[in-house]
């Protein structure tokens, strides 16, 4: 009897799943118990009470939330996530605009300049990350002190303590400025979409993209003189060993900026190169001999047919980058590992509870990521008819 | 032929053929590009004798300029003379040499990890080259190697124990590299088994541990490993340094395998299964003799290529402490002795990197292209 049961192979599976199921929950109650000692012997309290502890630690790069040492543990990690968020955002979109280039540049008529592509490419993909971030902040720091910057146009200031430039004052009434800029984009949103509509009906073209520019950048403009030019800037003053007052973007930030979207770019290129490779030379030559111009066959021909291929890579360059951003720990660059899953947990002793915020953290970015990505894809995938 | 001899045999137009029409065609197909050409080589101009200059000819090897053995950054040329023209001071390399490649290993006993680097030569050859003689043989060697390296490099059976923390320089980058992917591969095969398993509960198990490790970055697993694995293990168990970020390293890599070997089990046709159980060979013979031979072969460029990921990614061990090659190079500039040096620092281990990962990425092309031959030749 008990040999047929052995033979059954619903029974074998129903029971090696239990035994799976019952070797982790024994290890997991185990690992429990013994991280619970482990935890009462060392003294650690557990539970998340410390995010509301005051931090007692500065962070020298906050763009967007004003930090002072008072603030708490989960102001931190906010400012964490906040300048992980801005590295990534920054370096994708430099990453993909780099990217295409090259790509598109390694499929160059011109052997020298598709060569200098491949060049790079294979230099950057075979060099660790971690290389590359820490030696463009050796460069960035060796540059002139401040007191010797090299200057452009009085505003801006090359120094190894950062660039310097000007930082634009909020006045009363440049909400409305800012209101009519957003309206300008709503606007050309709505234009582009009619004048989509009327040339896939009638046929008749409509140059959309320099109304809309015109209209992006006229309208806030015209509303900005009329409100009496309520943003002005603030220049960066020499006084003393520093800068009195401008905007300064750190060598930190720079370094981090620079290496991501270098080293992404790098893989980018290889998808968009076979993503344009992938497209056959029929369709070249049919674009052709219907008479469409050089750039036109790209953008309109090439390009939408090799987005289906690049895309899915694509989103999985963005997700390196992203996991990427986290190296800024080596340069010092206070990103959500360096100052939440770095200092705060260094100075709480609390490793379970921050490494599980940041871990997490890090998934839900990732998969929000995915998710819009694989909305993008699923728009711009062959429909059948 | 005969037809043809009344007629003169014309030369294609030299402007097509030859060096001149080659660059006609590739370099001055017209102004735009001739604009261009001229323009990258007037940077290549500039560019190429300046970095020769700053590496080789104006560079400081073992003396400087004035023909002074250097002991440290003083007597560089381009410390020394800061007015001179001086290129690269590569003493800080010569020097600190052994420690590039051994870290702290005591030096009487380097021959263990230099025999070391010699076997795992031989325990790639059968890997590399298909055709070798005795490539059955071999195989078992490669398979054993990882103990074979391990008693070897650590110590015990005779041989004096080496604590890892002497360990450091290139030995720690390929003793991670190495063990990492030796590991990590069958624990791959495995979870991307148990992911496309029929069985829900192990499937759920492999899906979920695959997404979460490819959802976080390794710095975070790497700080788990360090600060979270020592609270889970009881008392008295303490796991060394090396291995902890092994372990972390090992998880990381199985999971990106994993997904590799999953589409190249993905790409092997139904009647394979199907065909394997109408034999009546079981689950594990079944994949064992069909579908994993076939299904790595597929994705053996895949996973070289993650694997290259992984060689690149153990740098990353610097940031918890560990002296790998980039380690010790840091840690000499961090030294009163040769502070400053850091473009030479960097540029070497670079270099090294590249050496290694650029000739894995010219394999994984070679053996791209002879498995695309192999399958066409098979459809044929």
């Amino acid at each position: 009897m008990q040999n047929n049961l052995f033979q059954d192979q619903k029974f074998r599976g129903i029971l090696y799943q239990t035994l799976v199921v019952g070797f982790f929950a024994l290890g997991l109650y185990f690992v429990i118990n013994t991280t619970a000692y482990n935890l009462e012997k060392r003294n650690i309290a557990t539970g998340f009470g410390f995010l509301n502890n005051p931090a007692g630690f500065d962070i020298s790069f906050s763009p967007f939330l004003d930090f002072k040492s008072t603030d708490t543990h989960l102001k931190v990690y906010f400012v964490g996530v906040l300048n992980t968020l801005l590295v990534s955002f920054c370096g994708c979109i430099a990453a993909t605009i780099l990217g295409f280039i090259v790509g598109i540049i390694r499929l160059s008529s011109n052997w020298l300049l598709s060569r200098i592509a491949y060049i790079y490419v294979e230099f950057t993909r075979n060099t660790p990350l971690l290389l590359q971030i820490i030696l463009w902040y050796a460069i960035l720091i060796q540059l002139p002190r401040i007191k010797q910057a090299p200057q452009i146009w009085e505003t801006f200031y090359i120094s190894n303590r950062g660039l310097f430039g000007p930082k634009p004052i909020f006045l009363d009434g440049s909400n409305i400025v800012i209101l009519s800029l957003v309206l300008g984009f709503i606007i050309s949103f709505f234009i582009a979409r009619w004048a989509k509509k009327r040339q896939d009906t009638t046929g008749q073209q409509f140059p959309t993209f320099t109304t809309n520019l015109s209209i992006i950048v006229f309208l806030p403009l015209v509303v900005f003189f009329i409100m009496g030019s309520p943003i002005t800037l603030e220049y960066p003053v020499l006084k003393g060993f520093n800068f009195k007052g401008g905007a300064v973007i750190r060598p930190e930030f720079i370094a981090m900026f620079l290496a991501l979207s270098i080293y992404t770019a790098a893989f980018i290129s290889e998808t968009v190169r076979s993503g344009i490779l992938s497209v056959t030379k029929g369709q070249r030559e049919a674009s052709g001999a219907l008479g469409l111009k050089k750039n036109w066959i790209m953008r309109l021909i090439i390009i939408p047919q090799a987005l289906r291929v690049i895309v899915p890579p694509l989103t999985s360059q963005y997700l390196n980058l992203t996991k990427n951003s986290s190296l800024g720990i080596a340069v010092g660059y206070a990103d959500l590992v360096h100052g939440f899953g770095g200092i705060s947990l260094n100075q709480t002793g609390q490793a379970i509870e921050c490494m599980a915020i940041t871990m997490a953290t890090y998934l839900l970015i990732s998969l929000t990521i995915s998710f819009f990505m694989n909305i993008y894809n699923r728009s711009i995938q062959f429909k059948e008819k | 032929m005969e037809n043809n001899s009344n007629f003169e045999t014309r030369k294609p137009p030299v402007a097509t053929t030859g060096i001149l029409g080659w660059c006609r065609q590739h370099l001055f197909s017209n102004w735009i590009n001739s604009f261009i050409t001229l323009l990258v080589i007037y940077f290549l101009y500039q560019l190429i004798p300046w970095f020769l200059d700053w590496s080789v000819f104006s560079a400081d090897f073992w003396t400087n300029y004035k023909g002074e053995l250097i002991v440290d950054r003083t007597f560089c040329s381009r410390v020394a003379d800061p007015e001179g023209d001086h290129g690269a001071c590569w003493a800080i390399i010569i020097v600190r040499f052994y420690q590039f490649m051994y870290g702290f290993y005591p030096s009487e006993q380097v021959w263990r990890v230099n025999l070391t680097y010699f076997l795992l030569v031989v325990a790639l050859l059968p890997l590399l080259i298909e055709k070798i003689p005795g490539r059955k043989h071999l195989i078992k060697f490669t398979i054993a190697f990882p103990i074979v390296a391990f008693i070897l490099l650590y110590g015990g059976f005779g041989f004096q124990i080496i604590p890892t923390n002497k360990w450091g320089g290139l030995l720690v980058t390929l003793v991670l590299g190495v063990f990492g992917i030796a590991i990590a591969f069958p624990l791959g095969i495995l979870l991307a088994l148990g992911r496309r398993s029929q069985l829900p509960v192990i499937s759920m198990f492999c899906t979920l541990f695959i997404e979460f490790i490819r959802g976080v970055p390794l710095i975070t697993l790497l700080f788990f490993g360090m600060v979270m694995l020592p609270l889970f293990l009881p008392e008295g168990l303490n796991l060394d340094g090396l291995v902890r970020v092994l372990v972390a390293v090992t998880l990381f890599q199985a999971a990106y395998m994993a997904e590799v070997i999953r589409g190249g089990l993905q790409a092997i046709p139904r009647g394979q299964y199907e065909a394997a159980q109408s034999v009546g060979l079981s689950y594990w013979q079944m994949n064992r003799k069909i579908i994993l031979p076939q299904a790595i072969r597929i994705s053996i460029p895949s996973i070289v290529n993650t694997s290259i990921g992984l060689f690149k990614d153990t740098t990353l061990v610097i940031i918890i402490g560990l002296l790998d090659l980039l380690g010790i190079g840091r840690g000499a500039l961090a030294d009163a002795t040769w502070m400053g040096l850091s473009n030479e620092v960097y540029v070497f281990v670079a270099l090294v990197f590249f050496i290694f990962t650029f000739s894995m990425s010219r394999y994984s092309l070679y053996l791209e292209k002879k498995l695309k031959t192999g399958i066409n030749m098979g459809a044929d």
